[in-house]
Protein backbone atom coordinates (compact mmCIF):
# COMPACT_ATOMS: atom_id res chain seq x y z
CA UNK A 1 0.00 0.00 0.00
CA UNK A 2 1.21 3.49 -0.73
CA UNK A 3 0.04 4.83 2.58
CA UNK A 4 2.93 4.16 4.20
CA UNK A 5 6.78 4.55 3.46
CA UNK A 6 8.88 0.67 2.79
CA UNK A 7 10.39 1.57 6.76
CA UNK A 8 7.07 1.85 8.38
CA UNK A 9 5.85 -1.66 6.66
CA UNK A 10 9.16 -3.24 6.82
CA UNK A 11 8.40 -2.08 11.07
CA UNK A 12 5.10 -3.53 10.39
CA UNK A 13 5.54 -6.54 8.99
CA UNK A 14 8.76 -7.18 10.57
CA UNK A 15 8.38 -5.36 14.33
CA UNK A 16 11.58 -5.42 16.42
CA UNK A 17 11.07 -5.82 20.25
CA UNK A 18 7.43 -6.74 19.70
CA UNK A 19 6.44 -9.03 23.01
CA UNK A 20 5.99 -9.11 27.32
CA UNK A 21 8.97 -8.42 29.49
CA UNK A 22 8.25 -10.25 32.97
CA UNK A 23 10.75 -8.29 34.76
CA UNK A 24 10.42 -5.45 33.51
CA UNK A 25 11.88 -2.32 35.39
CA UNK A 26 9.02 0.17 33.82
CA UNK A 27 5.88 -0.23 32.11
CA UNK A 28 4.17 2.19 30.33
CA UNK A 29 0.56 2.17 28.88
CA UNK A 30 -0.68 4.67 26.85
CA UNK A 31 -3.73 5.24 24.76
CA UNK A 32 -7.61 3.95 24.84
CA UNK A 33 -9.19 1.24 23.08
CA UNK A 34 -12.11 3.27 22.14
CA UNK A 35 -10.00 5.72 20.02
CA UNK A 36 -8.58 2.69 17.81
CA UNK A 37 -4.86 2.64 19.99
CA UNK A 38 -3.05 1.26 23.20
CA UNK A 39 0.61 0.66 23.88
CA UNK A 40 2.66 -1.07 26.53
CA UNK A 41 6.49 0.02 26.79
CA UNK A 42 8.27 -2.32 28.73
CA UNK A 43 11.95 -1.29 29.61
CA UNK A 44 14.62 -3.20 31.41
CA UNK A 45 17.26 -0.92 33.15
CA UNK A 46 21.12 -1.21 34.48
CA UNK A 47 22.74 1.49 35.41
CA UNK A 48 21.34 4.11 34.00
CA UNK A 49 21.00 2.15 30.71
CA UNK A 50 17.84 0.74 29.18
CA UNK A 51 19.22 -2.56 28.26
CA UNK A 52 16.60 -3.61 26.75
CA UNK A 53 12.99 -2.59 25.60
CA UNK A 54 9.47 -4.61 24.54
CA UNK A 55 6.29 -3.83 23.04
CA UNK A 56 2.48 -4.73 23.05
CA UNK A 57 0.44 -2.96 20.45
CA UNK A 58 -3.22 -3.03 19.67
CA UNK A 59 -3.96 -0.83 16.72
CA UNK A 60 -3.39 0.08 13.43
CA UNK A 61 0.00 -0.23 11.35
CA UNK A 62 1.53 2.56 11.81
CA UNK A 63 1.01 2.14 15.80
CA UNK A 64 2.99 -0.97 15.60
CA UNK A 65 5.79 0.69 13.27
CA UNK A 66 5.90 3.67 15.44
CA UNK A 67 6.34 1.31 18.60
CA UNK A 68 8.62 -0.56 16.19
CA UNK A 69 11.07 2.63 16.06
CA UNK A 70 10.90 3.90 19.72
CA UNK A 71 11.94 0.87 21.13
CA UNK A 72 14.64 0.40 18.78
CA UNK A 73 15.90 4.39 19.47
CA UNK A 74 15.73 4.11 22.91
CA UNK A 75 17.38 0.93 23.81
CA UNK A 76 21.14 0.76 25.04
CA UNK A 77 20.04 5.15 25.32
CA UNK A 78 20.67 6.46 28.82
CA UNK A 79 17.46 6.44 30.40
CA UNK A 80 17.56 10.58 30.63
CA UNK A 81 18.32 10.30 26.77
CA UNK A 82 15.16 7.94 25.93
CA UNK A 83 13.09 10.71 27.99
CA UNK A 84 14.16 12.96 25.28
CA UNK A 85 12.62 11.00 22.24
CA UNK A 86 10.44 12.83 20.22
CA UNK A 87 7.68 11.82 18.12
CA UNK A 88 9.55 13.84 15.35
CA UNK A 89 12.39 11.43 16.17
CA UNK A 90 10.10 8.41 15.65
CA UNK A 91 8.40 9.99 12.46
CA UNK A 92 11.66 10.83 10.90
CA UNK A 93 13.54 7.36 11.77
CA UNK A 94 10.19 5.55 9.42
CA UNK A 95 10.74 7.97 6.78
CA UNK A 96 7.28 9.71 7.58
CA UNK A 97 3.85 9.19 8.07
CA UNK A 98 0.59 10.19 6.66
CA UNK A 99 -0.86 13.30 8.38
CA UNK A 100 -3.49 11.51 10.22
CA UNK A 101 -1.42 9.19 11.63
CA UNK A 102 0.82 11.38 13.33
CA UNK A 103 -0.72 10.91 16.56
CA UNK A 104 0.44 7.33 16.75
CA UNK A 105 4.06 8.64 16.83
CA UNK A 106 2.72 11.12 19.93
CA UNK A 107 1.61 7.59 21.35
CA UNK A 108 4.93 6.25 20.72
CA UNK A 109 6.62 8.95 22.70
CA UNK A 110 4.41 9.06 25.18
CA UNK A 111 5.15 5.31 25.84
CA UNK A 112 8.30 5.77 26.54
CA UNK A 113 8.26 8.63 29.24
CA UNK A 114 5.51 6.55 30.70
CA UNK A 115 7.67 3.70 30.88
CA UNK A 116 10.21 5.63 32.48
CA UNK A 117 8.17 7.68 34.80
CA UNK A 118 6.99 3.81 36.11
CA UNK A 119 10.41 3.42 36.58
CA UNK A 120 11.55 6.28 38.54
CA UNK A 121 8.64 5.75 40.74
CA UNK A 122 9.13 2.26 41.36
CA UNK A 123 12.63 2.95 42.10
CA UNK A 124 12.19 6.25 44.47
CA UNK A 125 13.52 8.11 41.65
CA UNK A 126 12.55 11.73 41.88
CA UNK A 127 11.78 13.72 39.00
CA UNK A 128 10.33 16.74 37.60
CA UNK A 129 6.23 16.04 36.98
CA UNK A 130 6.71 18.47 34.54
CA UNK A 131 8.84 16.55 31.97
CA UNK A 132 5.76 13.93 31.59
CA UNK A 133 3.42 15.37 29.79
CA UNK A 134 0.06 14.55 31.24
CA UNK A 135 -1.65 12.57 27.80
CA UNK A 136 -5.34 14.70 27.11
CA UNK A 137 -7.19 13.42 24.24
CA UNK A 138 -10.77 14.78 24.16
CA UNK A 139 -12.29 12.48 22.31
CA UNK A 140 -11.25 9.34 24.47
CA UNK A 141 -12.25 10.94 27.69
CA UNK A 142 -15.12 8.67 28.60
CA UNK B 1 -2.43 -16.46 -4.23
CA UNK B 2 -3.98 -13.64 -5.01
CA UNK B 3 -7.63 -13.33 -3.54
CA UNK B 4 -9.65 -10.15 -4.53
CA UNK B 5 -12.41 -9.90 -2.13
CA UNK B 6 -13.36 -6.29 -1.67
CA UNK B 7 -16.52 -6.32 -4.34
CA UNK B 8 -18.16 -4.15 -2.38
CA UNK B 9 -15.97 -1.20 -3.13
CA UNK B 10 -15.50 -2.60 -6.27
CA UNK B 11 -15.61 -4.94 -8.72
CA UNK B 12 -14.04 -6.21 -12.10
CA UNK B 13 -14.86 -4.82 -15.86
CA UNK B 14 -17.12 -8.26 -17.00
CA UNK B 15 -15.82 -9.59 -20.43
CA UNK B 16 -19.73 -8.93 -21.73
CA UNK B 17 -19.54 -5.56 -20.37
CA UNK B 18 -16.30 -4.05 -21.70
CA UNK B 19 -17.12 -6.24 -25.31
CA UNK B 20 -20.10 -3.85 -25.62
CA UNK B 21 -18.74 -0.49 -24.75
CA UNK B 22 -15.27 -0.77 -26.83
CA UNK B 23 -17.08 -0.10 -30.24
CA UNK B 24 -17.96 3.12 -28.01
CA UNK B 25 -14.72 4.45 -27.20
CA UNK B 26 -13.00 3.21 -30.72
CA UNK B 27 -15.39 3.31 -34.12
CA UNK B 28 -18.57 4.61 -32.46
CA UNK B 29 -17.06 7.86 -30.55
CA UNK B 30 -19.64 10.60 -32.02
CA UNK B 31 -21.88 12.96 -29.80
CA UNK B 32 -25.10 11.47 -29.00
CA UNK B 33 -25.98 15.52 -29.32
CA UNK B 34 -24.68 16.01 -32.68
CA UNK B 35 -27.09 15.35 -36.07
CA UNK B 36 -25.22 13.86 -38.20
CA UNK B 37 -25.66 10.07 -39.31
CA UNK B 38 -22.40 8.59 -37.49
CA UNK B 39 -23.37 10.59 -34.06
CA UNK B 40 -26.70 8.47 -34.50
CA UNK B 41 -24.85 5.19 -33.81
CA UNK B 42 -24.33 6.48 -30.18
CA UNK B 43 -27.50 8.12 -29.52
CA UNK B 44 -28.88 4.11 -30.41
CA UNK B 45 -26.69 2.74 -27.77
CA UNK B 46 -28.27 5.11 -25.57
CA UNK B 47 -31.52 4.31 -26.37
CA UNK B 48 -31.03 0.58 -26.17
CA UNK B 49 -29.12 0.93 -23.53
CA UNK B 50 -31.99 3.01 -21.12
CA UNK B 51 -34.41 0.07 -22.62
CA UNK B 52 -32.28 -2.29 -20.68
CA UNK B 53 -31.44 -0.63 -17.59
CA UNK B 54 -35.67 -0.44 -17.27
CA UNK B 55 -36.26 -3.74 -17.79
CA UNK B 56 -33.87 -5.29 -15.66
CA UNK B 57 -35.38 -2.42 -12.66
CA UNK B 58 -38.87 -3.15 -13.56
CA UNK B 59 -39.78 0.46 -14.26
CA UNK B 60 -42.92 1.05 -16.53
CA UNK B 61 -40.72 2.89 -19.27
CA UNK B 62 -37.36 3.97 -20.28
CA UNK B 63 -38.19 7.50 -19.93
CA UNK B 64 -37.99 6.76 -15.70
CA UNK B 65 -34.32 6.02 -16.55
CA UNK B 66 -31.72 8.98 -16.18
CA UNK B 67 -28.46 8.00 -16.46
CA UNK B 68 -25.84 9.66 -13.78
CA UNK B 69 -21.91 9.90 -12.70
CA UNK B 70 -22.64 6.93 -10.64
CA UNK B 71 -24.55 5.92 -7.34
CA UNK B 72 -23.27 8.75 -5.33
CA UNK B 73 -24.94 11.97 -8.11
CA UNK B 74 -28.00 9.68 -8.31
CA UNK B 75 -28.53 9.94 -4.33
CA UNK B 76 -27.88 13.77 -4.47
CA UNK B 77 -30.25 13.96 -7.10
CA UNK B 78 -32.90 12.16 -5.46
CA UNK B 79 -32.58 13.59 -2.19
CA UNK B 80 -32.41 17.00 -3.55
CA UNK B 81 -34.73 17.19 -5.83
CA UNK B 82 -37.26 15.30 -3.43
CA UNK B 83 -36.74 18.30 -1.02
CA UNK B 84 -37.36 21.07 -3.01
CA UNK B 85 -40.34 19.55 -4.09
CA UNK B 86 -41.79 18.99 -0.64
CA UNK B 87 -40.47 22.83 0.43
CA UNK B 88 -42.75 24.21 -2.07
CA UNK B 89 -45.52 22.48 -0.36
CA UNK B 90 -44.11 23.30 3.37
CA UNK B 91 -42.90 19.94 3.68
CA UNK B 92 -39.26 19.86 5.29
CA UNK B 93 -39.40 16.52 7.01
CA UNK B 94 -37.12 13.58 5.68
CA UNK B 95 -36.70 10.49 6.51
CA UNK B 96 -33.89 8.14 6.82
CA UNK B 97 -31.76 6.00 8.90
CA UNK B 98 -28.36 5.52 10.49
CA UNK B 99 -26.53 3.18 8.60
CA UNK B 100 -26.70 4.86 5.20
CA UNK B 101 -24.15 5.54 2.31
CA UNK B 102 -22.16 8.92 3.16
CA UNK B 103 -23.94 9.99 -0.32
CA UNK B 104 -27.33 10.27 1.44
CA UNK B 105 -26.65 10.74 5.16
CA UNK B 106 -23.91 13.79 4.43
CA UNK B 107 -27.03 15.17 1.86
CA UNK B 108 -29.43 14.94 4.32
CA UNK B 109 -26.81 16.62 6.60
CA UNK B 110 -26.36 19.78 4.34
CA UNK B 111 -30.59 19.59 4.19
CA UNK B 112 -30.64 19.99 7.65
CA UNK B 113 -28.63 23.21 7.50
CA UNK B 114 -30.96 24.49 4.98
CA UNK B 115 -33.45 24.02 7.67
CA UNK B 116 -35.30 20.67 6.52
CA UNK B 117 -36.12 18.08 9.92
CA UNK B 118 -34.08 14.88 9.12
CA UNK B 119 -35.18 11.63 11.33
CA UNK B 120 -32.77 9.00 11.41
CA UNK B 121 -34.06 5.32 12.17
CA UNK B 122 -32.80 3.06 14.28
CA UNK B 123 -31.24 0.18 12.54
CA UNK B 124 -30.85 -2.26 15.42
CA UNK B 125 -28.65 -4.92 16.25
CA UNK B 126 -29.10 -6.83 13.46
CA UNK B 127 -29.05 -4.24 10.61
CA UNK B 128 -32.57 -3.96 9.83
CA UNK B 129 -35.22 -1.34 9.63
CA UNK B 130 -38.49 -1.83 11.95
CA UNK B 131 -42.00 -1.14 10.07
CA UNK B 132 -43.27 0.09 13.31
CA UNK B 133 -40.26 2.57 13.67
CA UNK B 134 -40.89 4.22 10.48
CA UNK B 135 -44.77 4.26 11.33
CA UNK B 136 -43.57 5.96 14.27
CA UNK B 137 -41.48 8.62 12.53
CA UNK B 138 -43.96 9.76 9.55
CA UNK B 139 -45.15 13.27 9.72
CA UNK B 140 -47.67 15.27 7.56
CA UNK B 141 -45.11 17.47 6.75
CA UNK B 142 -42.68 14.45 5.47
CA UNK B 143 -41.47 14.82 1.84
CA UNK B 144 -39.19 12.01 1.63
CA UNK B 145 -38.53 8.17 2.96
CA UNK B 146 -34.62 7.28 1.98
CA UNK B 147 -33.74 3.93 2.48
CA UNK B 148 -31.36 1.71 1.36
CA UNK B 149 -32.02 -1.98 -0.12
CA UNK B 150 -28.47 -3.31 1.26
CA UNK B 151 -26.05 -2.26 3.68
CA UNK B 152 -22.62 -1.58 1.85
CA UNK B 153 -20.95 -2.89 4.80
CA UNK B 154 -22.56 -5.28 6.71
CA UNK B 155 -24.54 -6.35 3.52
CA UNK B 156 -28.15 -6.82 5.34
CA UNK B 157 -31.13 -6.39 3.29
CA UNK B 158 -34.40 -3.95 3.95
CA UNK B 159 -37.69 -4.72 4.04
CA UNK B 160 -37.94 -2.37 0.73
CA UNK B 161 -41.26 -3.57 -0.43
CA UNK B 162 -43.00 -2.80 3.16
CA UNK B 163 -41.56 0.43 2.82
CA UNK B 164 -42.94 1.16 -0.52
CA UNK B 165 -46.07 -0.01 0.46
CA UNK B 166 -46.49 2.12 3.48
CA UNK B 167 -44.82 5.09 1.52
CA UNK B 168 -47.31 4.36 -1.15
CA UNK B 169 -49.78 4.49 1.53
CA UNK B 170 -49.68 7.51 2.84
CA UNK B 171 -48.50 9.38 -0.37
CA UNK B 172 -44.95 9.64 0.51
CA UNK B 173 -41.85 9.66 -2.25
CA UNK B 174 -39.84 6.77 -1.33
CA UNK B 175 -36.43 7.13 -2.60
CA UNK B 176 -33.56 3.67 -2.49
CA UNK B 177 -30.22 3.54 -2.42
CA UNK B 178 -30.13 0.30 -4.34
CA UNK B 179 -26.45 0.53 -5.53
CA UNK B 180 -25.22 -2.74 -3.09
CA UNK B 181 -28.82 -4.64 -4.42
CA UNK B 182 -28.47 -3.61 -8.62
CA UNK B 183 -27.14 -6.91 -10.04
CA UNK B 184 -27.17 -9.28 -7.42
CA UNK B 185 -31.25 -9.16 -5.63
CA UNK B 186 -34.44 -9.11 -7.68
CA UNK B 187 -35.19 -5.43 -7.95
CA UNK B 188 -39.26 -4.36 -9.48
CA UNK B 189 -39.85 -0.64 -8.90
CA UNK B 190 -43.27 -1.29 -9.76
CA UNK B 191 -44.03 -4.03 -7.59
CA UNK B 192 -41.59 -2.71 -4.47
CA UNK B 193 -43.68 1.00 -4.84
CA UNK B 194 -40.39 2.06 -5.24
CA UNK B 195 -40.41 6.09 -6.85
CA UNK B 196 -36.77 6.33 -7.16
CA UNK B 197 -33.64 4.02 -7.05
CA UNK B 198 -30.26 5.02 -7.33
CA UNK B 199 -27.39 2.43 -8.68
CA UNK B 200 -24.01 2.16 -9.89
CA UNK B 201 -22.35 0.45 -12.53
CA UNK B 202 -19.02 -1.12 -10.87
CA UNK B 203 -20.81 -2.68 -8.20
CA UNK B 204 -21.82 -5.25 -10.85
CA UNK B 205 -18.76 -5.74 -13.28
CA UNK B 206 -19.43 -2.30 -15.51
CA UNK B 207 -16.76 0.94 -15.31
CA UNK B 208 -16.45 3.28 -12.54
CA UNK B 209 -18.26 6.01 -13.17
CA UNK B 210 -21.89 5.44 -14.66
CA UNK B 211 -24.41 5.01 -12.99
CA UNK B 212 -28.24 5.63 -12.75
CA UNK B 213 -31.53 7.14 -11.04
CA UNK B 214 -34.85 5.23 -11.68
CA UNK B 215 -37.71 8.18 -11.09
CA UNK B 216 -41.26 6.94 -11.34
CA UNK B 217 -42.64 9.18 -14.12
CA UNK B 218 -44.88 11.56 -11.83
CA UNK B 219 -42.34 12.32 -9.64
CA UNK B 220 -40.70 15.72 -10.37
CA UNK B 221 -36.95 15.97 -10.65
CA UNK B 222 -35.03 19.02 -10.53
CA UNK B 223 -31.19 18.78 -11.46
CA UNK B 224 -28.09 18.87 -10.20
CA UNK B 225 -25.73 19.44 -12.82
CA UNK B 226 -27.39 22.62 -15.38
CA UNK B 227 -25.76 23.18 -18.60
CA UNK B 228 -27.06 21.41 -21.82
CA UNK B 229 -30.30 19.03 -22.50
CA UNK B 230 -29.14 15.67 -22.09
CA UNK B 231 -30.98 13.57 -20.15
CA UNK B 232 -34.41 15.03 -20.63
CA UNK B 233 -32.64 18.08 -19.36
CA UNK B 234 -32.25 16.50 -16.18
CA UNK B 235 -28.81 16.13 -16.09
CA UNK B 236 -26.44 18.17 -18.42
CA UNK B 237 -23.26 16.82 -19.85
CA UNK B 238 -21.98 15.00 -22.67
CA UNK B 239 -23.35 11.20 -21.90
CA UNK B 240 -20.66 8.68 -21.30
CA UNK B 241 -21.49 6.43 -23.60
CA UNK B 242 -19.51 3.38 -23.50
CA UNK B 243 -19.59 3.42 -19.85
CA UNK B 244 -23.46 3.67 -20.39
CA UNK B 245 -23.41 0.83 -22.75
CA UNK B 246 -21.11 -1.09 -20.41
CA UNK B 247 -24.00 -0.32 -17.47
CA UNK B 248 -26.91 -1.71 -19.49
CA UNK B 249 -24.86 -4.73 -20.73
CA UNK B 250 -23.52 -5.93 -16.82
CA UNK B 251 -26.62 -5.29 -15.49
CA UNK B 252 -28.26 -7.08 -17.83
CA UNK B 253 -25.94 -10.06 -17.72
CA UNK B 254 -26.19 -9.88 -13.71
CA UNK B 255 -30.11 -9.87 -13.64
CA UNK B 256 -29.97 -12.82 -16.08
CA UNK B 257 -27.15 -14.92 -14.18
CA UNK B 258 -28.59 -13.92 -10.78
CA UNK B 259 -30.45 -16.98 -9.76
CA UNK B 260 -26.70 -19.44 -10.39
CA UNK B 261 -24.69 -16.39 -9.10
CA UNK B 262 -26.39 -16.00 -5.82
CA UNK B 263 -26.19 -19.91 -5.57
CA UNK B 264 -22.41 -19.80 -5.66
CA UNK B 265 -21.97 -16.59 -3.73
CA UNK B 266 -23.90 -17.91 -1.03
CA UNK B 267 -21.96 -20.99 -0.92
CA UNK B 268 -18.85 -19.45 -0.12
CA UNK B 269 -20.25 -16.30 1.71
CA UNK B 270 -21.33 -19.23 4.59
CA UNK B 271 -18.20 -21.08 4.44
CA UNK B 272 -16.79 -17.91 5.30
CA UNK B 273 -19.31 -17.28 8.03
CA UNK B 274 -18.94 -21.02 9.49
CA UNK B 275 -15.27 -21.06 9.57
CA UNK B 276 -14.23 -17.68 10.58
CA UNK B 277 -17.04 -17.58 13.55
CA UNK B 278 -14.57 -20.55 14.65
CA UNK B 279 -12.31 -17.78 15.72
CA UNK B 280 -12.83 -17.28 19.37
CA UNK B 281 -14.21 -13.92 20.44
CA UNK B 282 -15.27 -12.92 16.77
CA UNK B 283 -19.00 -11.81 16.09
CA UNK B 284 -20.87 -11.57 12.67
CA UNK B 285 -21.93 -8.64 12.21
CA UNK B 286 -25.61 -8.14 10.78
CA UNK B 287 -29.12 -10.21 10.51
CA UNK B 288 -28.11 -13.91 8.69
CA UNK B 289 -31.58 -14.06 7.20
CA UNK B 290 -31.73 -10.57 5.86
CA UNK B 291 -28.42 -10.80 3.99
CA UNK B 292 -27.28 -10.01 0.43
CA UNK B 293 -25.14 -12.99 -1.45
CA UNK B 294 -21.58 -11.47 -0.90
CA UNK B 295 -20.83 -10.05 2.41
CA UNK B 296 -19.56 -10.85 5.17
CA UNK B 297 -18.86 -8.60 8.20
CA UNK B 298 -17.32 -9.41 11.18
CA UNK B 299 -15.81 -8.28 14.49
CA UNK B 300 -12.60 -9.78 16.06
CA UNK B 301 -12.05 -8.28 19.52
CA UNK B 302 -8.34 -6.91 20.82
CA UNK B 303 -6.98 -6.28 17.55
CA UNK B 304 -7.34 -3.18 14.81
CA UNK B 305 -9.05 -3.40 11.83
CA UNK B 306 -6.31 -1.43 9.88
CA UNK B 307 -3.41 -3.98 11.22
CA UNK B 308 -5.45 -6.84 9.94
CA UNK B 309 -5.87 -5.72 6.54
CA UNK B 310 -2.46 -4.50 5.82
CA UNK B 311 -1.59 -8.05 7.24
CA UNK B 312 -3.91 -9.71 4.65
CA UNK B 313 -2.78 -7.80 1.91
CA UNK B 314 0.50 -8.60 2.75
CA UNK B 315 -0.51 -12.30 1.83
CA UNK B 316 -2.63 -11.04 -1.16
CA UNK B 317 -6.17 -10.94 0.13
CA UNK B 318 -7.65 -7.42 -0.19
CA UNK B 319 -10.60 -6.88 1.62
CA UNK B 320 -11.87 -4.01 3.36
CA UNK B 321 -12.95 -2.62 7.31
CA UNK B 322 -14.77 -0.53 9.07
CA UNK B 323 -12.13 0.42 11.84
CA UNK B 324 -11.69 4.17 12.44
CA UNK B 325 -7.49 4.08 10.58
CA UNK B 326 -8.80 3.25 7.59
CA UNK B 327 -11.16 6.22 7.13
CA UNK B 328 -8.54 8.54 8.49
CA UNK B 329 -11.22 9.80 11.61
CA UNK B 330 -10.89 9.08 14.96
CA UNK B 331 -14.48 7.09 15.06
CA UNK B 332 -14.63 3.77 13.44
CA UNK B 333 -17.68 2.95 11.16
CA UNK B 334 -21.35 4.74 11.73
CA UNK B 335 -22.15 1.57 10.48
CA UNK B 336 -21.11 -0.62 13.06
CA UNK B 337 -21.81 1.94 15.75
CA UNK B 338 -25.29 1.96 14.53
CA UNK B 339 -25.63 -1.77 15.43
CA UNK B 340 -25.01 -0.47 18.88
CA UNK B 341 -21.54 -2.01 19.24
CA UNK B 342 -18.65 -0.88 21.36
CA UNK B 343 -15.98 1.49 19.93
CA UNK B 344 -13.12 -0.98 21.10
CA UNK B 345 -15.08 -4.12 19.24
CA UNK B 346 -16.08 -1.92 15.96
CA UNK B 347 -12.72 -1.35 15.26
CA UNK B 348 -11.39 -4.78 15.19
CA UNK B 349 -13.86 -5.46 11.90
CA UNK B 350 -13.41 -6.73 8.43
CA UNK B 351 -15.38 -7.11 5.44
CA UNK B 352 -14.78 -9.35 3.12
CA UNK B 353 -17.51 -9.05 -0.37
CA UNK B 354 -17.06 -11.85 -2.77
CA UNK B 355 -18.78 -11.94 -6.46
CA UNK B 356 -19.13 -15.07 -8.56
CA UNK B 357 -16.26 -14.97 -10.04
CA UNK B 358 -14.44 -16.03 -6.90
CA UNK B 359 -13.68 -19.74 -6.06
CA UNK B 360 -13.75 -21.97 -3.17
CA UNK B 361 -10.26 -21.97 -3.23
CA UNK B 362 -9.61 -18.64 -2.28
CA UNK B 363 -12.61 -18.72 -0.13
CA UNK B 364 -9.96 -22.10 1.65
CA UNK B 365 -7.69 -19.52 1.14
CA UNK B 366 -9.32 -16.61 3.13
CA UNK B 367 -9.99 -19.24 6.48
CA UNK B 368 -6.90 -20.65 6.60
CA UNK B 369 -5.11 -17.42 6.72
CA UNK B 370 -7.45 -14.92 8.67
CA UNK B 371 -7.40 -16.89 12.01
CA UNK B 372 -3.62 -16.58 11.72
CA UNK B 373 -3.23 -13.22 11.25
CA UNK B 374 -6.00 -12.50 13.96
CA UNK B 375 -3.77 -14.97 16.50
CA UNK B 376 -0.91 -12.87 15.80
CA UNK B 377 -2.60 -9.36 16.31
CA UNK B 378 -3.66 -10.65 19.09
CA UNK B 379 -0.63 -12.16 20.52
CA UNK B 380 0.56 -8.37 19.88
CA UNK B 381 -2.40 -6.61 21.32
CA UNK B 382 -2.03 -5.42 25.22
CA UNK B 383 -6.00 -4.87 24.49
CA UNK B 384 -6.02 -9.20 24.50
CA UNK B 385 -3.94 -9.65 27.28
CA UNK B 386 -5.98 -7.82 29.72
CA UNK B 387 -9.26 -9.54 28.02
CA UNK B 388 -7.08 -13.01 28.43
CA UNK B 389 -6.19 -12.58 32.17
CA UNK B 390 -9.57 -11.33 32.99
CA UNK B 391 -8.58 -7.99 33.93
CA UNK B 392 -11.45 -7.31 31.80
CA UNK B 393 -14.74 -8.43 30.53
CA UNK B 394 -14.95 -9.61 26.60
CA UNK B 395 -17.61 -7.59 24.95
CA UNK B 396 -18.10 -9.98 22.24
Amino acid sequence: MALYSDKVMDHFQNPRNVGKMDDADGIGEVGNAKCGDIMRMYIKVKDGIITDCKFNTFGCGSAIATSSMATELIKGKPVEEALKLSNQAVVEALDGLPAHKIHCSVLAEEAVQAAVKDYYDRNGIAYDPEKFKVHSCEHCSD
Amino acid sequence: MFVYADNAATTSVSKTALNAMLPYLTENYGNPSSLYAFAQKATEALTQARITVAECLGAASPKEIYFTSGGSEADNQAIMSAARVGARKGKKHLISTKFEHHAVLHTLKRLEKEGFDVTLLDVHEDGVVRMEDLKAAIREDTCLVTIMFANNEIGTVQPVEEIGALCREKGIPFHCDAVQAAGHMPIDVEKMNIDMLSISGHKFHAPKGVGALYVRKNIPLFNLIEGGGQERGKRAGTENVAGIVAMAAALKESVDNMEADSKKMIAMRDKLFAELSKIPHSKINGSLEHHVPGTVNMCFEGIEGESLLLMLDAKGICASSGSACTSGSLDPSHVLLALGLPHEVAHGSLRLSICEYNTMEEIDHICQVVPQVVEYLRNMSPVWDELEKGQKPHLI
